[in-house]
């Protein structure tokens, strides 16, 4: 079994007169970057609720078919449970921030796994310092701007080092460098420790480079998933309305007039650039 | 005509958010606000209702002090878009919402009726009519808060970080819109993180650094300021980035069009046939 596997999912919000996801099938491999996109109210978000139980046990409503998380089943176990497997970036991160002071919010969960003062010490401190408000520690949750919420949701979800992390438009509020940043560190450490990282984003161009693994949503239903150079070489994909990198547009309106520049999409300009100075080399 | 003069502005925790801004915003006039986080570019903004008062300087709104009138009385010239919707929203249903600011401005029940189809269609909310606004996503909620505010039909329009939680098409439809609204003479002032909105719509762009402008232009020339750009925490733009990268091999450096990015490179490689 997968690490995160759901099985012809389909979920109906209470009150609502139709389901939000839709047979939704999709396997998550244990280390894999998974980017979920998709046109706005395509499901996204009521998808990663499945992922920590959220839906059903707290959302109520209609769930019918499965899903497994960390060998879960997670319908059958309190969210509680499920949440020492998966760390939850919400999108609005006033919806995740209680505590009267950023250091206290960020320790809260590990307070609840019981884990020992020093090590809680040392950990609170190490995700501050990664999401860059070590500096902000002292301070109200509520008295921060967005983007430092933002940062403060995403330290308080490293700090618990979950084997897997599911991130909803996480750095929506944030300037671009400091997105850029942050993407750069959640990479990190799904490089470097193998956590599992489930990424919603509208952003492409910031994003699909990461990504070994994406999966396109449109209307409740899973419509595109696989390798981010297969799919996003796809005129299927532009025609959802997903916001191609705009490198990779441009590789595609490039070859559409007869500059062929490879058969690899570029997810990047990094990737685009170098392509371009092979094409002129060569001739 | 939005004039802001040597404005100055503290909070009463003491932060200093604005350190001496002058800018002028031209009737029919597309501004970007750029910056980092905590540039200042939202208390900027704020001050162009009245919503903040100037500690010192002053803002001026087609001519009149913003400490002279009520913010009240500038809201119906000046509609202001928060970025976080729930900040915003509050009614029961999405119609109720939109009728809110409609029925206060003491609008009769028809054009009220009307205001509320045009901004639902607009915005491609029509199915959501009955709908609970806490019901929707957050793209969609922050559509909501938009056509709440589009259905009066400001003279300026401030919209604080309009693209989160849009997708491709939703901002393609924004930038049509925004085009609308300058070709019958409103003016938009946008503050943004999204480079790439910004590159596809070309505006007016200022840059905010610790409360102070730090450049002014046209989006194609600041945009692709590398050093420029970095002091204020932003990335160029993906075309931009790829032209820069390519700058050794005598490709133009201030490119951020896709379509102007490809004949540029069509009749380069033709060159070097």
């Amino acid at each position: 079994m997968a690490l995160v596997e759901t099985r012809n999912l389909t979920y109906t919000y209470p009150g609502a007169t139709r389901a939000s996801i839709r047979e939704v099938s999709l396997r998550i491999e244990k280390g894999e970057f998974v980017l979920i996109t998709g046109p706005s109210g395509c499901g996204k978000t009521t998808l990663c609720r499945c992922f920590n139980g959220l839906i059903p046990s707290f959302y109520q409503g209609e769930l019918e078919g499965e899903v497994f998380v960390a060998g879960l089943h997670v319908s059958e176990h309190p969210i509680y449970e499920v949440a020492k497997h998966v760390g939850f970036v919400f999108q609005n991160p006033e919806n995740q921030l209680f505590a009267l002071s950023v250091e206290k919010d960020v320790a809260f969960g590990l307070e609840n796994l019981g884990i020992k003062r020093e090590e809680m010490r040392e950990r609170v401190d190490s995700a501050l310092k990664l999401a860059g408000v070590y500096d902000l520690r002292e301070r109200a949750p509520h008295e921060l701007s967005g983007g430092q919420q933002q940062r403060v949701a995403i330290a308080s979800v490293l700090a618990m080092q979950p084997e897997i992390i599911v991130l909803d438009e996480p750095t929506s509020f944030l300037d671009p460098l400091s997105a850029k940043k942050i993407f750069e560190v959640i990479y990190d450490l799904n490089k470097r420790l193998s956590i599992t990282v489930i990424l919603v984003e509208h952003r492409l161009d910031l994003t699909a480079r990461y990504a070994d693994h994406i999966v396109i949503m449109d209307d409740g239903q899973v419509v595109m998933d696989g390798d981010p150079h297969d799919v996003l070489r796809s005129e299927e994909a532009r025609l959802i309305g997903i916001g191609i990198p705009k490198a990779t547009r441009l590789f595609q309106l490039l070859k559409a007039d007869g500059m062929n520049l490879g058969e690899k999409v570029p997810l990047s300009s990094e990737e685009l650039a170098e392509m371009l100075r092979e094409a002129v080399k060569d001739q | 005509m939005i004039e802001v003069k040597d404005v100055h502005f503290s909070y009463p925790n003491g932060v200093q958010a604005l350190d001496g801004v002058s800018l002028t915003v031209k009737k029919g006039e597309f501004l970007a606000v750029m910056g980092q986080n905590g540039a200042g570019k939202t208390t900027l903004v704020k001050h162009f209702n009245g919503l903040l008062k100037p500690t010192r300087g002053e803002v001026l709104v087609d001519g009149v002090a913003t400490t002279k009138v009520s913010v009240a009385a500038l809201a119906r010239n000046v509609g202001f878009v928060f970025q976080n919707p729930d900040h915003q929203l509050f009614s029961e249903t999405v119609e109720e919402e939109i009728a809110f600011a409609l029925r206060n401005f003491g609008l009769n029940e028809d054009v009220v009726k009307k205001r509320i189809t045009w901004a639902l269609n607009l915005l491609g909310l029509a199915q959501y009519r009955k709908t609970s606004p806490f019901m929707l996503s957050g793209g969609e909620r922050k559509r909501v808060a938009l056509a709440s505010v589009l259905a009066w039909d400001p003279k300026i329009l401030i919209l604080d970080e309009p693209t989160i939680g849009q997708d491709y098409q939703q901002k393609e439809k924004l930038r049509q819109f925004i085009l609308q609204m300058r070709t019958r003479g409103k003016t938009v002032i946008i503050v943004t993180h999204d480079v790439e909105f910004v590159a596809e719509c070309n505006p007016r762009v200022i840059l905010m650094r610790e409360g102070k402008i730090i450049i002014d232009g046209e989006a194609r020339k600041v945009l692709t300021n590398p050093e420029i750009l970095e002091e204020a925490s932003i990335i160029p733009s993906q075309i931009a980035q790829v032209f820069l990268q390519l700058s050794e091999m005598g490709l133009p450096c201030n490119v951020i069009d896709v379509y102007e990015a490809k004949s540029i490179l069509l009749s380069f490689l033709e060159s070097h046939r």
